[in-house]
């Protein structure tokens, strides 16, 4: 077996690491090992990116398929990035989905974003015009029902119902309305 | 705030071993990654590209007004000496990687050093908050402020689904690094750390050494921060980590104690060698300061040299690093000569009575 890093000295160091429930099986030859960024301790001796790494590499059997993919936006490849770990622009998002969102379920625990937003165009409008408007308890920064109501619109035009249906319960949570009680399906 | 000031300043108001649970907290940090939108990200920049980048955040931080550390200054990586931008790694101002960026890159940062920026490093911006002992909250409602800010005047990249995207996956969705600098040492020396950084990889929290290019971790420092950034709140994963942050406090002072009581010979013996050792040698590396400082800084929490200051402690930790010393001599030194140098500036720092941190640079 070759080395995960360099991908050319044998590997002979093998580390087994739990992270949330997910076992991953690192190997690496001796001077990766040595060079990577050893965490002090032992169980946890690896940066993210060399575990990224040995997540990325492609299967055997898929690798073909996957190595073809290409970003049509900046080039990169799913190749590149199964050796990087390093994503070339917003637009791999999209083209490495079907890669991507299990990737993220496993090193994330999670596909799915629940923190803030960036600011709505609507707010910079404001905020140029000198008035302040704090986001409601519980909301994210800049979060309003107008922005999310044409999103909502958008969702569903696009037949996007997953996104439609937590863009409904975050405007129900503005409008004041509990959408925890309703249950999730 | 002039570059030269901040090169020879002794670090940021985050070293002034205040605030909660200084004791064992050195600082507070939150860090948040974003990027532009329309523009690749930074491993697929061109150099044009990368100063479009650089030239737009600078036109966003000119709109912007000063938050409460005054403005933030933006200084071209490219304009810097390979000495410079390492006394800056040294000052936590930029990372190793980001000093060693051959494309357009720049840091900006505010006058107490409490607020920066980093451009192009690995993300087109890395926002830092950084503030001194257990507050891990105020440090998140600063970088969130700035965030807010500097979102009216870029365009972030951002999806509904995934949250912010990012170069690195394991970056995406809040884009947010939350961090404590610890100083364990008493968990160190009765050889509970591993246990404990084992337990925590466990429930996603990632343990460092910091300073250290291996396995060590000098002076006991460590950088504890969360791993995921996906699928959860930026408060909750404040929470989280704040709560683990708390119990390592619980543990360390519950360790220095039992050493207190039980060892308490060894411990002052430990730390009178340490003071005696950095005030009157000669020659001293790197490590060995380090090491010692760890040890005074302990004598000092448990308050067995009233005569030493703890944000003495903590300004000579940054302060004792390679570039640094090189900087403050005004050209590069050998090995040898750094080692005479970093002794002579400790046991100065030391001697002075320890008067209140000077304002202006060092004589
Ligand atoms: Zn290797
Ligand atoms: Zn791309």
């Amino acid at each position: 077996m070759l080395c995960q890093r360099c991908g050319e000295r044998p590997a002979t160091v093998h580390v087994t690491r739990i992270v949330n429930g997910v076992k991953t099986e690192i190997h690496l030859c001796p001077a990766c090992a040595e060079s990577s960024e050893m965490a002090l301790f032992a169980p946890s001796p690896f940066s993210i990116h060399n575990l990224l790494g040995g997540l990325l590499h492609p299967q055997p059997e898929a690798g073909r398929a996957q190595a073809e993919l290409r970003c049509p936006a900046c080039g990169t490849t799913y190749e590149e990035f199964a050796r990087t770990s390093f994503l070339g622009c917003e637009t791999c998002y999209t083209a490495f989905a079907p890669q991507l969102e299990p990737l993220l379920r496993r090193i994330q625990g999670a596909d799915r974003h629940r923190g803030k937003r960036p600011v709505a165009p609507g707010r910079r409008e404001q905020a140029a015009a000198g008035g302040t408007a704090p986001a409601p308890d519980g909301a994210s920064a800049g979060e309003s029902l107008a922005e999310l109501r044409r999103q909502l619109d958008e969702a569903v035009r696009q037949e996007e119902y997953e996104r439609a249906a937590l863009l409904r319960d975050r405007i129900r949570a503005l409008e004041g309305r509990d959408p925890a009680g309703r249950g999730a399906g | 705030m002039s570059l030269e000031r901040l090169l020879r300043g002794q670090g940021g108001s985050w070293l002034t071993a205040s605030g909660p649970a200084a004791d064992v907290v050195v600082s507070s940090r939150v860090r948040l990654a974003r990027n532009l939108r329309r523009h690749p990200f930074p491993p697929r920049l061109t150099p044009a590209e990368a100063q479009r980048v650089v030239d737009e955040v600078r036109g966003a931080l000119a709109r912007l007004g000063p938050g409460p550390g005054g403005r933030l200054e933006l200084v071209e990586l490219q304009a810097l000496t390979p000495l410079e931008r390492q006394v800056l790694v040294e000052r936590h101002l930029i990372s190793p990687q980001h000093a060693a960026s051959e494309l357009p890159a720049a840091l900006a940062v505010d006058e107490r050093e409490g607020l920066s920026l980093m451009v192009n490093e690995e993300e087109h911006l890395r926002l830092q908050s950084l503030a001194p002992g257990l507050q891990l909250q105020a440090a998140w409602e600063a970088a969130d402020r700035l965030d807010d800010a500097l979102a009216e005047q870029l365009d972030f990249a951002f999806d509904e689904r995934l949250g912010y995207l990012t170069t690195c996956p394991s970056n995406t969705g809040t884009g947010l690094r939350v961090s404590a600098m610890m100083h364990l040492p008493a968990l160190v020396h009765s050889n509970q750390a591993g246990d404990l950084a084992s337990a925590l990889a466990r429930v996603g929290v990632v343990v460092r050494g910091i300073y250290g290019e291996g396995s060590k971790a000098h002076g006991n420092l460590f950088q504890v921060s969360n791993q995921i950034t996906l699928g959860r709140s930026e408060g909750e994963l404040l929470e989280s980590l704040e709560a683990v942050v708390r119990q390592l406090v619980e543990r360390e002072r519950g360790a220095r104690e039992l050493l207190y009581r039980e060892h308490r010979v060894e411990l002052e013996d430990r730390v009178g060698r340490a003071y005696g050792i950095l005030t009157h040698a000669y020659a001293i590396s790197s490590e060995e300061a380090l090491a010692l400082l760890s040890t005074l800084r302990l004598g000092v929490d448990l308050q067995l040299l009233p005569q030493v200051r703890p944000e003495v402690c903590n300004e000579l930790m940054v302060a004792v690093g390679a570039a640094g010393v090189q900087y403050r001599a005004g050209r590069p030194l050998e090995p040898a000569e750094r080692d005479v140098r970093r002794a002579a500036m400790i046991r100065e720092r030391l001697a002075s009575r320890q008067a209140p941190r000077a304002p202006r640079g060092e004589a």
